[in-house]
């Protein structure tokens, strides 16, 4: 899945909500103890068979990731020898070092981080904007409008190539970042996004209260709707920059190597005349470590905010 | 003068309520119209026209020979079934390994946070990345995989050459990273599942293999929908993980013997490789038609499907 989407809820049904109407609800505790069966549901603790087929699962999703290290700090002679190496070897450094200087991946790096931190930034705010107008503003067209954006969450970006390259040719943006830039500026699943949680979030009094007070639409969303929209524009902003960060097919169009962005810097090395496995490696391990690190610190954020935007059945 | 002020007041303050919504969801569509929309109708205008790389404002108007060329071109029908084959390879496994451990994960678990992360950092790579990393481990002569098999006394298995080898070792790459990120949607849905109907089916006797089919496969079907359309979506495009497994100029042209060359491939190889944008803009069209075929066929079976229900 290439598209650049965070999947949406449909039915307005939020995890939180759901949960706390079924705290309310009065289910005699004991009537539950009674018929309580060994099989009922997610309140089911996770035996054995549970635990080892989840770390088989950890183990595949991140087990490539952690032979990626191993290959780069190994040279190219070990790297290629039977049976592989499992265990770190001591060129880590050397590696990445050599990776970096070989796929430019400074400049990469630095550009990937431009496109993906505009590209976030912009689409939080243009989302969050136009949701909140979706979620409380009332105006003619409402209903048709929102049903464009969500029709245009299912036209991949792929199907308009061609003449978006002849049009980026055409202001000269060939090869130059805004060229990867501004067609990823909004994104639709991003506006659904931010409608479904401020319908819910944002009570429609505040709103009102802001206007009784004389307060002007953009003082409304800068005073009491951004800081109610706060968390899910955290999230969002990740998603997206994580989306953009890892985008391949649109950058290797009108990107050359000599101003990619990091996945694009990543083929020159695979494509080159000597192939050192080893600096590929290291290569691919420099490209996804600063998603990894934010991972590391925001990983359970992104999760929720991922399992948010979910569709309810 | 103060009725003035007052009177100017109300009007800035009514053009304010009619005209602000229009400005807050101006900016998304000006960027769509611009960038997407416009290109993708302009995409079939271009389709009718000669036009070259290199030198992209003569276009010559050539009616539907693009189309004509692209039927009677057997490197489309490959690409195209290529596509498709490598679409089910990926989605299938994929879901369905993704519902299963979304189920696991709907466990009262301890350090369920790791698991759900763990599950969840194949996502965080890239195609590059990602690409690279599996390319190597299916290496025939010193990838980690062949040595695996060979313990269990299988040859090594050509994975770049062998047409159904080398694309599953591509449909591998997308389940990597994909399959985390279903099984959170899944278990998102699964969370919402009011859990008395678990305790209805298990006071019917159900059995827990009998409660998630009849329990919880229902109670998430529209989720499961949702990810088979945007699995498909995905399927169509395909582009990175073929071009980067062929390693160079066998990319492109998805292999020597174009034995997985993708649409995606297909459309890259006209436009930026033989320089025929009018080509490479009826693949586009082409990869349309397709998926609004894939729609329209998903449709019906679910409404075939609701009325055996």
């Amino acid at each position: 899945m290439t598209t650049d989407s965070i999947p949406v809820q449909t039915a307005d049904a939020r995890p939180g909500t759901a949960r706390k109407a079924r705290k309310a609800t009065p289910s005699g505790g004991r009537r539950r103890q009674l018929f309580r069966h060994p099989g009922a549901g997610r309140q089911h603790h996770a035996g054995p068979v549970a635990y080892i087929l989840l770390g088989i699962a950890a183990l595949f999703s991140l087990f490539p990731l952690y032979w990626t290290m191993v290959a780069a700090s190994t040279d190219n002679t070990r790297v290629t020898q039977t049976p592989p190496p499992f265990l770190p070897g001591p060129h880590l450094l050397e590696n990445l070092g050599k990776a970096w200087q070989d796929a430019a991946l400074g400049k990469a790096m630095l550009n990937s981080l431009i496109v993906a931190g505009v590209i976030a930034l912009s689409t939080v705010l243009f989302a969050t904007l136009a949701g909140f107008a979706f979620a409380k503003l009332r105006f003619k067209g409402r209903n048709i409008l929102l049903m464009l954006v969500i029709g245009t969450m299912m036209v991949p970006p792929q199907l308009g190539v061609v003449p978006l390259f002849m049009m980026i040719t055409e202001l000269g943006w060939g090869q130059k970042l805004p060229a990867v830039i501004f067609p990823t500026l909004v994104s639709a699943v991003g506006v659904f996004f931010m409608r479904q949680y401020l319908s819910e979030a944002l009570p429609d009094e505040l709103v009102e209260a802001g206007r009784v007070d004389g307060a002007h639409s953009l003082r409304i969303f800068w005073s009491i709707v951004l800081p109610i929209a706060r968390p899910p524009m955290a999230v969002l902003f990740m998603i997206t920059f994580v989306h953009a960060w890892n985008d391949f097919f649109w950058p290797f169009i009108v990107l050359d190597m000599t101003n990619p962005t990091v996945p694009v810097a990543l083929t020159q090395l695979s494509a080159g005349y000597v192939r050192d496995q080893s600096l590929i490696m290291a290569g691919a391990l420099l490209g996804t470590l600063p998603l990894l690190a934010l991972f590391v610190v925001f990983g359970r954020q992104i999760v929720g905010g991922i399992m948010q935007g979910a569709v309810k059945g | 003068m103060g009725a003035e002020r007052q009177r100017r007041r109300t009007l800035l303050h009514r053009l304010d309520v009619r005209g602000a919504p229009y400005a807050f969801v101006a900016p998304f569509f000006v960027v769509f119209a611009a960038f997407s929309f416009y290109p993708l109708i302009y995409t079939s205008w271009i389709s009718l026209h000669r036009v070259e790389l290199s030198t992209l404002n003569l276009m010559e108007w050539v009616g539907f020979d693009n189309y004509t060329a692209l039927w009677d071109d057997d490197r489309f029908w490959n690409a195209l079934f290529n596509t498709f084959t490598i679409g089910v390879l990926s989605t299938v496994p994929q879901l369905l390994m993704a519902l299963g451990l979304a189920h696991l994960l709907n466990y009262r678990l301890r350090g369920s946070t790791f698991f759900r992360v763990a599950a969840l950092t194949p996502y965080a790579t890239s195609v590059g990345a990602a690409a690279l990393v599996f390319t190597m481990l299916f290496e025939r002569d010193f990838g980690m995989i062949n040595w695996m098999l060979s313990l269990v006394g299988v040859d090594n298995i050509d994975w770049e050459n062998n047409k159904w080898a080398a694309q599953t070792a591509i449909s591998s790459i997308v389940i990597w990273r994909w399959t985390g990120y279903n099984a959170l949607l899944y278990l998102a849905a699964m969370q919402a599942i009011p859990r008395d109907r678990y305790e209805a089916a298990a006071i019917d006797g159900a059995s827990r293999w009998q409660q998630f089919l009849k329990v919880t496969v229902p109670g998430i079907r529209s989720t499961i929908v949702f990810t088979i359309v945007l699995s498909t979506i995905g399927a169509t495009q395909l582009f990175g993980e073929p071009l980067i497994f062929g390693q160079g100029p066998n990319g492109i042209t998805g292999g020597a013997d174009n034995q997985y060359q993708t649409l995606g491939l297909l459309l890259y190889e006209e436009g930026w490789k033989n320089y025929q944008m009018g080509r490479a803009a009826t693949v586009a069209w082409a990869m349309f038609l397709v998926l609004i075929l894939v729609f329209v066929v998903q449709r019906v079976v679910k409404r075939v499907l609701a009325r055996k229900a």
